[in-house]
């Protein structure tokens, strides 16, 4: 594995919730378009790993850099604008919008027309409105849900509102993606596509994508780096091959007597 | 694609067209009672309009919609009452300097009290928009009363619980109606472009908004100030209109009458909005009936003062438990769609 530049760095990221320590001394360092993994038992901070990357949390210490950048901190819409999108464990689309209005609220945030130009029916509004509506478009194609871009949001099926969420984070034009549990509630087939789809925006979009998930056929399959955690703590660390053999992972997911009989 | 919006257009200005007929043969036909029931659909339809924008789009319970008015209302009838009405009027104090001197012309005035509105919006929101859910409800409607209290006390200004009495009625079927179209086209546009969408995303998931780049706090402001801006508009139109105004007025009753209005014609829909300010302000007044004597065969039952309001209460428990979307939900009424409907008949 060639190094290449570090796109997201953590150091030392620590969140405290009164005396429970969600996360401790989180330290992570992500290349350049890299698909790696974030995994851990349930509770282990994984999400709340995500949320101070995010902004949605302010880490009690630590810092995170995005490009050099310190971004530790910043409310969520500026860390968005600075380019890293993510999508939800439990899925949160706008429900009473269309599909299409979804990914278009999504691509919102690179639009440079505001509301007065909407009253005063400027031509630049409606020439942006247009490419606003044409790239949504053609963000659904690509996830596959254009002939659905009418529908409510709400009515998609499962793995179709997974996709539709992928697809409005990528209307924001990001240069690195958090996925939150992808694969949660898919079957073994839906699995097999969303690897793909996942390794296709990646070449595609140009980005580096941190996930989490549960299901260790995915992180086995597409994560080139994994990082495990427990009780907060990372435990281990390296490729995937690494962690399947360690004890510690082994141990944490499966108690101390399934290393004994190993 | 362009053929439709050509359609559309062109279909919306024979539709203004018609309205206007109908506005100039109700001048000259309709009895003056009717006339101000026509005048009060058409502020009742710009106040819930504005209040759709803030609670229904933007999922902002905003309480504070009489004291919009009653600034929108004090504004625009400073400006156009003449200095001496004003000197006739403030009886206790004079009036203050430079509200003695000042007039303008109407639509300046109007416009005026809905800057004015907007400017408190503004004010007002940048503490107030923190808050979420009930909290936001119960922050703005004390905003509401403060503003009262204020009307009620700041005798220099507001002539104190006397309030100002002959406002010269420039307000007039054109007026109102001119404005109600004014704020329809405003609000159609917004909720209809990509701004809308942001807004509604607010509503929907905020969380997920601020995800997606939005910055919640500045759409919510922006929101919540045009809103201000149209119901101060509305409060001036009413001043006008009305020809007295005073403290009284603006109680919490009369958000809760525009409040009515939105809900029952469906939260996050223009339609039911403009429907809605139909049906209730002609039920305000047909239900008056209900105050006055009954006889119903040998019983004979005392009118009750206020008993519509009652009716009121009670119905709008029906709609919260048995139809809480109101008439029309969050559905639009468009051209693609009655065209469509036509075209499903003509298949069938």
């Amino acid at each position: 594995m060639s190094e290449r530049a570090v796109v997201l760095e953590t150091r030392d990221l620590t969140m405290r919730f009164g005396g429970l320590t969600a996360a401790h001394k989180f330290s992570i360092q992500i290349q350049e378009g890299r698909i790696v993994g974030l995994i851990g038992p349930n509770g282990a901070g994984k999400t709340t790993c995500f949320n101070m990357i995010t902004g949605f949390y302010k880490p009690t210490e630590g810092s995170v850099l995005f490009n050099g950048q310190d971004i530790t901190g910043w409310s969520p819409y500026k860390v968005c604008s600075a380019g890293i999108a993510r999508t939800f464990q439990n899925i949160r689309l706008f429900r009473n919008e269309t599909v299409l209005q979804n990914v278009m609220i999504g691509a919102h945030l690179r639009q440079k027309t505001t509301w007065w130009h909407a009253l005063f029916s400027l031509p630049s509004f409606w020439k942006e409105e247009r490419e606003v509506r044409e790239k949504a478009m053609g963000l659904l194609e690509e996830v596959g849900l254009e002939k659905l871009a009418c529908e409510k949001a709400s009515s998609l099926p499962y793995g179709a509102q997974r996709r539709l969420e992928i697809a409005r984070a990528l209307a924001t034009e990001p240069s690195f993606l958090l996925l939150d549990e992808p694969a949660a509630g898919m079957n073994p087939h839906e699995t097999q596509d969303l690897m793909r789809f996942v390794k296709d925006i990646r070449d595609k979009f140009k980005l580096t994508i941190l996930l989490i998930e549960h299901d260790m056929k995915v992180v086995m399959g597409i994560c080139e780096h994994i990082w495990v955690l427990d009780y907060g703590v990372t435990i281990c660390e390296g490729a995937p091959e690494v962690i399947q053999a360690d004890p510690k992972v082994i141990e944490a997911y499966l108690g101390e007597e399934a290393v004994k009989d190993a | 694609m362009d053929a439709k919006r050509k359609r559309n257009y062109t279909l919306n200005a024979v539709l203004v067209g018609v309205l206007g007929l109908f506005l100039f043969w109700a001048n000259g036909h309709l009895d003056g009672y009717k006339i101000q029931i026509m005048n009060l659909i058409a502020v009742n339809i710009i106040l819930a309009l504005s209040l759709n924008l803030i609670y229904g789009f933007t999922g902002l319970f905003s309480l504070g919609h009489a004291g919009f008015m009653a600034i929108g209302a004090y504004t625009c009838s400073l400006l156009i009452m003449t200095p001496v009405q004003k000197e006739m009027l403030f009886i206790l104090d004079p009036c203050m300097w430079p509200f003695s001197v000042m007039q303008a012309p109407f639509v300046v005035a109007v416009i005026a009290g809905g800057l004015m509105a907007a400017l408190f919006g503004v004010i007002i929101g940048l503490p107030v928009l923190r808050l979420g859910g009930d909290y936001l409800g119960i922050a703005t409607l004390g905003f509401a009363e403060i503003i009262r209290v204020f009307a009620n006390n700041l005798q220099p200004v507001t002539n104190g619980a006397l309030g100002f009495k002959g406002i010269p009625d420039f307000s007039n079927l054109w007026w109102n109606y001119g404005w109600c179209l004014v704020t329809l086209f405003v609000i159609v546009r917004l909720v209809n472009s990509n701004f809308g969408n942001v807004l509604k995303s607010i509503r929907d998931d905020e969380v997920a908004a601020r995800a997606m780049g939005v910055n919640t706090f500045k759409y919510k402001l922006t929101s919540f100030t045009i809103g201000s801006f149209f119901a101060g508009v509305g409060g001036a139109l009413l001043a006008s209109l009305l020809t007295t105004i005073d403290p009284k007025m603006f109680l919490f009753i009369l958000t809760f009458n525009v409040l009515m209005i939105v809900v029952a014609g469906g939260l996050g829909s223009i339609t039911g909005t403009v429907l809605g300010g139909i049906v209730i302000t002609v039920l305000l007044e047909w239900l008056r009936f209900v105050e006055n004597p009954l006889t119903l065969g040998n019983f004979e039952i005392p009118g009750v003062p206020g008993m519509r309001m009652v009716v009121f209460s009670l119905s709008l428990l029906f709609i919260i438990l048995y139809k809480r979307e109101g008439i029309m939900g969050m559905r639009e009424f468009s051209w693609d769609w009655l065209f469509g409907l036509f075209r499903k008949r003509g298949e069938a």
